[in-house]
């Protein structure tokens, strides 16, 4: 029965000899079910990476850096060669990867607690050094893998299992701007924040991938991109309030735009 | 080929490097400590001209971490450190045993705990030996007690390292490193991948993905994991491997590694020519442990009711793997000479003879 129904999706999906595809999904995505919960947009950015990878041919040359959080799969995603990193470890374990194989395309997808908290030295210095890598940055503003605790990017005010009250710039800082940040580092050829809250920010976003992508292939320097993400489960929104959000609060908190980027 | 041998006088940290030089090093990650600076400063001025990579990392944990990395390319990569930056790496080394990969770590022990000081030590035994990341799992010890075992040890290291996809410490000391003395290097070594062309991480042309990793979430797939290590630990117990000398009479035999090894086998050598019957057993592996030799060693002297004495420069460390190996027919005294100084044979001369002493008591009273 279910051979049947795939052989019926596959002859609707296949276009006719009047029709032209515009959508299919990447060759670099695995065809598997995502483990996110329902609106979190973790999915839709490994897509727009996988669509990346495929436009610019770069799957059988690309090694993929996983972390720890809700990023931890993506080698069930992403169909290319995968090593695992220690939490925050992804650009030390990326750097030993690219100087052992310089030829290769490596890139890392990694979280807020795990860039932003625990592995901000290696972030930076990976950086600082200038390798030739790509970082994918999820920032949620909140640990989601482990329960909805407070990250480096909680806003101020957000509620929190571990500020009950809402965060507190007195006792527990700021929201960190990793994009900013990164952009003042001379070894950075690319970094910008994205959001994929609407089709427009979402076409804004796989030409940010793409430039991250190609400063690392014209051995220009470290290319970066912050994407701004939902977490419905842990912020308690259903995903459309979830979705609203990123535009009415995280937006303000966090800017939009290149902040960096060196021509060839 | 005889035109590669040469023969250096050098300090031992800088055979460690000709050592991995020779073992065809390809990537090199290290933050500076003392006592072994001179590695990472010789490194940095050789592997570039050989076509390696060298990166000074922002800190041990980062650089253990580009271990990672370059290892699972499959890449020949080492690191070296002293003891609180060995602490660092501790995480990494976890992930790099879990994830079975080959890389070959120094530690040129110095005296702890905290920062202790900067002189030799032995006091890394435990967290060398036993595991000192989280989890179950083993690494290969190696310890040397000259430069020319530095020389030696890397090259061996770096080929146990990809023989059983595993982590392989090399664990010296401040003495060893600093020590000049002649070592003979024999050219680039022999090289064997061990198959690393199936598992190595090069982009997945013309075949499926490969995933490294040391996450095991589906059911019962982290105790099948645990298991397959758990077998790759008892094979290899068959590369255990000891100095012995002048055993084969000892009443009681001295057990004591790297240059403390050395140190009590200048002792010993006096004892014997003063007529006591003392032996030595310098263990050059220290996981896997020479517990084989050492039981053995204690069933053959039990007629003569042979004895052990473990010395250490340390509170007691390897001196639990020794009672435990010679348990069914004997026991180790020990002694303990306090870390951030060096000993001189004559400091462990009294020692010897009280051990000696004891063990001729506790005869007697047997009797």
């Amino acid at each position: 029965m279910n051979v049947a129904c795939d052989i019926e999706l596959q002859r609707k999906l296949t276009p006719g000899p009047d029709e032209t595809l515009v959508f299919d999904a990447p060759k670099s995505l695995v065809d598997t079910p995502m483990h996110f919960c329902p609106g979190c947009q973790h999915g839709l950015i490994h897509r727009i990476v996988a669509r990346t990878l495929d436009d610019m041919g770069l799957q059988e040359r690309a090694i993929a850096v996983g972390s720890v959080g809700c990023s931890v799969f993506v080698y069930r995603y992403i169909s290319m060669d995968c090593v695992e990193a220690p939490h925050g470890r992804a650009t030390a374990v990326a750097t030993g990867v690219k100087r052992a194989r310089p030829g290769n395309f490596v890139y890392t997808f990694q979280g807020d607690g795990d860039l932003a908290a625990i592995g901000t030295a290696e972030a930076i210095h990976a950086a600082n050094r200038g390798e030739r890598i790509s970082v994918i940055f999820v920032n949620n503003t909140t640990y989601g893998m482990t329960g909805g605790q407070m990250a480096p990017t909680t806003l101020l005010g957000q509620k929190t299992t571990t500020c009950v009250k809402g965060r507190e710039r007195e006792t527990a800082g700021a929201p960190i701007r990793m994009a900013e940040l990164m952009a003042q580092l001379d070894g950075v050829a690319f970094s910008a924040r994205v959001a994929v809250n609407s089709v427009k920010n979402i076409r804004k976003a796989e030409k940010a991938v793409r430039r991250a992508f190609e400063v690392q292939e014209q051995g220009l320097g470290f290319g970066f991109v912050e994407f701004l993400s939902t977490c419905p489960t842990n912020w308690r929104l259903d995903p459309i309030k979830a979705n609203e959000r990123v535009e009415t609060e995280m937006i303000p908190c966090f800017p939009l735009g290149v902040f960096k980027e060196m021509g060839e | 080929m005889a035109d590669a041998v040469q023969k250096k006088f050098i300090k031992g940290n800088e055979a460690i490097v000709y050592g991995a030089l020779d073992a065809g090093c390809e990537c090199y990650f290290a933050y500076p400590i003392t006592p072994q600076n001179d590695i990472p400063e010789l490194m940095s001025a050789l592997l570039p001209e050989r076509g390696g990579s060298f990166v000074q990392a922002e800190s041990e944990v980062a650089s253990a971490n580009m271990l990672l990395g370059a290892a699972a390319c499959g890449a020949r990569s080492c690191t070296s450190s002293s003891s609180p930056g060995i602490s660092l790496m501790q995480e990494a080394i976890s992930y790099l045993a879990g994830s079975e990969l080959p890389t070959v770590i120094v530690n040129m022990n110095r005296g702890g705990p905290g920062l202790g000081n900067l002189g030799p030590s032995q006091g890394d035994y435990f967290q060398a030996v036993k595991g000192g990341g989280h989890g179950d799992y083993r690494t290969l010890v190696l310890a040397p007690a000259s430069g020319q075992e530095c020389y030696d040890m890397m090259i061996e290291a770096f080929d146990l390292a990809f023989k059983y996809r595993n982590p392989v410490l090399v664990l010296g000391d401040s003495t060893v490193g600093q020590m000049k003395e002649p070592v003979v290097m024999r050219g680039p070594a022999p090289r064997n991948d061990y198959g690393a062309e199936d598992w190595r991480l090069e982009g997945a042309r013309g075949r499926s993905p490969r995933l490294l990793k040391s996450l095991f979430l589906e059911d019962n797939s982290l105790g099948e994991h645990n298991r397959k290590l758990a077998e790759k630990y008892e094979a290899m117990q068959k590369e255990a491997r000891a100095e012995t000398f002048a055993t084969e009479d000892a009443e009681l035999v001295v057990v004591a590694f790297g240059v403390i090894g050395r140190i009590a086998k200048s002792a010993v050598r006096e004892l014997r020519a003063r007529g006591f019957k003392v032996g030595l057993v310098r263990p050059q592996t220290l996981y896997p442990f020479p517990s084989a030799l050492l039981a053995d060693l204690a069933r053959k002297g039990r007629d003569i009711g042979r004895h052990f004495l473990t010395i250490e420069h340390n509170c007691g460390q390897m001196v639990e793997d020794v009672r435990l190996a010679v348990r069914r027919d004997a026991d180790s005294a020990f002694f303990g000479y306090m870390p951030g100084d060096m000993p001189s044979s004559d400091d462990f001369i009294g020692p010897i003879l009280e051990a000696l002493e004891n063990r001729n008591e506790s005869k007697e009273h047997k009797e």
